[in-house]
């Protein structure tokens, strides 16, 4: 029964998105509960994958291999290990939050929008477990057009800058990375990841392939200095698109570097670890810096999405350099293991993040914090939430923004002590802004009129951004199910990293 | 002596040059009020041209006149593809031609003479051939352009095709003369291409056969389209009425890269040292001209044009490989590129109409609005056009990168990567027009209510999305006729 479960998860909100959009302008309504019926079967069929999944043999699993096109060897290939069944199941759960939280918010073609969202849930579902390099490719690049359509239309006054050069930034990436892997088929025949991982490469290969990567995927996470399309696409996106943007779309980038950098160039993975973790740190620092001084909301949330995300290339990256430089995988094991915690929390964290400011967006249609002040007197029970989130975003213990970032600084101070003082820098820095964020927009008195006149949150909002508290907080308080759940998979991976390829 | 054998191997040939014959005679004695049959029979005089091909398909390569004529897995696959391209190409026609009253005689005859000429140029197995093809196509191609003989642009545009046209004619038949010439030194002096093929080895004027080969590219350059001899695609696609362009952009297309196939690793396989820096030269030059210069393009037709001489160039990236998987490439490429042009000119068809016609991007401002289904099929010819998987664009251009590889230009695919992200932005921009502008007010975008037309491009966009989910029988057939 379970045999196609992959399968049925890519394609279940994928083909699910065909009936969504014949329901037309007509029906909105029809459109919408037909989208949330999805929607909540996609994670229903995720919580069996939870289940079929065992973590204690790690590995990948619940294998699907079929040949797609013979004369080029690409398979049909999909596999899950336990990092990416953690993944699939954040995208799910954020999969139902998005919709509901675009219910009476998206009045505008709302089938359309609803329809372009499960089909973005499918294909990131598919990036995740295809153990093909070219179906890989294929979907890492197919959600960009979803993604544009979201931001196209329904996005705020400066969308098409945005939409565009979010489009035309992530392709300039990813092109490189399909001539990487056309070079990687001359050489074997195959877009197998496995053989790929196996095929030696001399130095000269892997640093030109590594680099190819990188620049796929350092814009994809986003990665400093090619952050910049982030802020705009966050800005100018819908609430939805910003919460799928920040939680799944940005761990893409993460997730390729585990399994396209580590696998397949090792050598040169540990050679310029130092470049990554430089660029890392400066993410974490300065970014944060940049996220202090916005007057945006949403762009303050974008910046510090940027630096988060550091974290997660710098607990790759820095295994590496625990690995090869002094053989500690235990704390290389941390390390990775922090990155991939990080990974989920920042994805339930930023998530409710964006989705807190498309609540109060919904109500003034401004995101400009200085239109705020004194939010928390005439809705209480938002204010509560977004203390909660805010908290998580800076890292407080008990919430899940806590474990990934100490997992890191700890085992990145065994790598170099240095590097721990400086991505330490989080803990303050994170804290100014995010605590004068909240500062500004909900305490104090009543600022101006507008504000007095905005509604409590309604029931559905209560639902969405309780679910992400509850995420967030059962992350924090008990992490340990999804350790264990990607603890085996991680050892692997760090295993990995000590093969040398040349 | 020809015998009943020839026949019977150029019999689709045949039959469409008596079909094309009865059919002027019947436009001749038909009553006007007649006329409208004329389409429908032409559309059945393909499809059973289509049948004649498939059905009489030989089993492994046969010729015909002494090699004049070579029927082989090759031609017959892209006379399938222009036969078919050329049916769906005048079902979409028919209501822009009702409208503007061109639902004449001369169309159909002048269509069903074009596709003559390209089913021979595929097949060509001689440089006499070669000429004959080209030239029924050239001449029937420049009669199209200029149908709608009272409007300016068109006859503007059909004089400058013609005038750039019989330049490069010109040139191919110098070029072809000067093998001729080489091929008698040292030699029995040949048109024939697969003898032509090994002249190299045995002829006295190494320089001569160079000089010709370089004549003739300019030729096959002209006739893809490649830069620099691309001057005349944009006005032509531009001044030309919208089927006729269509037709240029898919069928002429196909033609080209055949008799490119032919004349390249046919009759000049052994220069392919030669001749194979040179198509790679021309292929960077078309992907800049043409990427770059599309960007600023406001009319729809003009960026087509300049995004078919990029795609040219991407053509030529899997021609210059110079090995049966670059020509696989390459004619995976010549087909998919077919089905895409058709399918985006397809739309701006259904969007003309009586004294409208969808030409200038801006024309189709909030067509999500008016009509999603065909903003739909927009989208997904120009993702496809651009190269963003799942569409079959992308697979077509990957084909060609790894041709490029394969061939140890590394470089070269580099730069087709490179100019597929600047190409990226004005099929974005399109789309953008579609999706995210608002319809001007008081534009009335209504699409032809003509029910064959929906229902034949729809199936023309969706094969972009079935083909991308799924180009291995594609791709098969493509290496198959390589050998591969």
């Amino acid at each position: 029964m379970f045999n196609h479960l992959l399968s049925l998860l890519i394609w279940l909100p994928v083909v699910g998105a065909i009936p969504v959009l014949l329901a037309g302008t007509a029906r909105p309504n029809l459109a919408r509960w037909l989208s949330m019926l999805v929607a909540v079967l996609t994670f229903v069929a995720s919580l069996f994958l939870l289940q079929q999944y065992n973590a204690a043999t790690g590995g990948l699993q619940l294998t699907e291999s079929y040949m797609w096109i013979a004369s080029w060897g690409v398979h049909y290939g999909l596999a899950v290990d336990g990092i990416s069944v953690a993944l699939i199941a954040m995208t799910t759960f954020v999969g139902i939050l998005v919709i509901a939280g675009a219910w009476e918010v998206i009045q505008d073609k709302p089938h359309q929008y609803m329809a372009a969202m499960l089909m973005l849930e499918g294909l990131l579902i598919g990036v995740f477990c295809a153990t093909d390099a070219l179906l890989f490719y294929a979907l890492f690049e197919a959600i960009l057009i979803p993604m544009f359509i979201l931001i196209g239309i329904w996005g705020g006054p400066r969308r098409v800058y945005a939409t565009l050069k979010f489009f035309i930034y992530t392709f300039f990436g990813s092109v490189f990375m399909l001539i990487a892997l056309l070079y990687l088929y001359q050489k074997v025949g195959t877009f197998d990841m496995a053989t790929l991982a196996a095929l030696p490469l001399t130095m000269k290969e892997q640093t030109w392939i590594f680099f190819a990567f990188l620049i796929a995927f350092a814009i994809k996470v986003p990665m400093v200095p090619v952050h910049t399309w982030l802020p705009d696409a966050h800005v100018e996106a819908p609430t939805g698109g910003s919460v799928v943007l920040a939680a799944v779309m940005l761990k893409v980038g993460t997730y390729g570097m585990l399994r396209f950098i580590l696998p397949i160039v090792p050598d040169a993975g540990a050679h310029y670890a130092w470049l990554v973790i430089v660029l890392s740190l400066i993410a974490i620092v300065y970014i944060g810096y940049v996220a202090l001084v916005q007057e945006d909301m949403k762009k303050l949330v974008a910046y510090s999405s940027v630096a988060h995300m550091g974290f997660v290339t710098l607990g790759i990256f820095v295994a590496f350099m625990l690995v090869r430089d002094s053989g500690n995988v235990a704390m290389a094991g941390l390390a990775m293991q922090g990155a991939m915690v990080q990974m989920i929390s920042h994805g339930f964290i930023s998530g409710a993040m964006f989705t807190c400011i498309g609540v109060l967006y919904d109500r003034m249609h401004t995101r400009s914090i200085k239109d705020y002040g004194g939010v928390i007197n005439v809705m209480p029970w938002f204010g509560f939430f977004y203390v909660l989130f805010a908290m998580a975003n800076c890292g407080l213990p008990g919430t899940s923004g806590f474990v990934g970032e100490f997992m890191v600084i700890l085992a990145s101070f065994s790598a170099n002590p240095w590097i721990a003082l400086f991505a330490a820098f989080t803990l303050i820095i994170g804290a100014a802004y995010t605590l004068w964020l909240v500062k500004r927009v909900l305490w104090g008195d009543i600022t101006n009129s507008h504000v007095a006149e905005m509604k409590e949150i309604n029931g559905r909002e209560t639902f969405v951004l309780a679910s992400f508290a509850f995420a967030v907080l059962a992350l924090g308080i008990w992490p340990q199910p999804l350790v264990h759940l990607m603890n085996s998979s991680v050892s692997q991976l760090v295993q990995q990293l000590a093969i040398h390829k040349i | 002596m020809p015998n009943i054998n020839d026949i019977l191997i150029m019999l689709p040939e045949f039959y469409l040059v008596a079909a094309a014959c009865l059919l002027l005679l019947l436009d001749a004695f038909m009553k006007p009020t007649q006329r409208p049959m004329l389409h429908w029979i032409s559309i059945i005089v393909l499809l059973v041209a289509m049948y004649l091909v498939i059905v009489g398909q030989p089993p492994q390569t046969v010729t015909a006149f002494d090699g004049m004529f070579v029927r082989d897995n090759v031609s017959e696959i892209l006379k399938v593809f222009a036969l078919g391209t050329t049916a769906m190409l005048m079902v979409y026609s028919r209501p822009y031609l009702i409208d503007r009253k061109l639902l004449i005689g001369e169309f159909y005859t002048l269509m069903l003479f074009a596709v003559i000429g390209i089913m021979l140029l595929v097949s060509a197995g001689n440089l006499v051939t070669i000429y004959l093809g080209l030239e029924l196509l050239s001449l029937s191609s420049y009669a199209l352009v200029a149908l709608n003989r009272d409007a300016r642009l068109p006859s503007e545009a059909a004089i400058k095709y013609f005038v750039l046209g019989a330049l490069a004619s010109g040139m191919l038949l110098y070029g072809m003369s000067m093998v001729y010439g080489a091929s008698g030194m040292g030699g029995t002096p040949s048109l024939d291409l697969a003898q032509l093929h090994h002249v190299m080895a045995y002829t006295t004027a190494p320089t001569l056969l160079v000089f010709g080969m370089i004549f003739m590219l300019v030729g096959i350059g002209f006739k893809l389209g490649a830069a620099p001899f691309h001057m005349w695609i944009p006005d032509v696609y531009q001044g030309a009425p919208t089927p006729v362009t269509a037709f240029i952009a898919s069928g002429s297309k196909l033609a080209a890269f055949g008799m490119a196939w032919r004349l390249l690793d046919g009759g000049m396989g052994d220069l392919s040292p030669h001749w194979q820096l040179m198509l790679a030269v021309l292929a960077v030059i078309s992907l800049a001209i043409g990427n770059l210069v599309a960007i600023v393009q406001t009319n729809l037709k003009r960026m087509l044009a300049y995004s078919t001489i990029s795609h040219m160039g991407y053509l030529l990236l899997g021609l210059s490989a110079a090995g049966p998987e670059g020509y696989a490439a390459a004619m995976f490429y010549a087909i998919c590129y077919a089905l895409m042009g058709l399918a985006a000119f397809g739309v701006m068809l259904a969007l003309s109409r009586v004294g409208f016609e969808c030409e200038e991007i801006a024309d189709l401002k909030g067509l999500n609005q008016k009509s999603p289904w065909f903003a739909f099929l927009m989208l997904l010819a120009m993702f496809s056009l651009a190269g963003v998987p799942p569409l079959v664009g992308f697979w077509a251009k990957a084909l060609v990168l790894e041709a490029a590889i394969h061939a140890n230009m590394l470089w070269l695919a580099l730069v087709g990567v490179v100019f597929a992200i600047i190409g990226l932005y004005y099929y974005l921009h399109v789309i953008k027009v579609m999706y995210f502008d608002k319809p001007e007010e008081g534009s009335v975008l209504v699409v032809q209510q003509d029910k064959p037309l929906r229902v034949v491009l729809s199936l023309n966009a969706l094969l972009l999305l079935a083909l991308g989910l799924y180009w291995g029988p594609l791709l098969d057939w493509c290496r198959h006729a390589f050998g591969l």
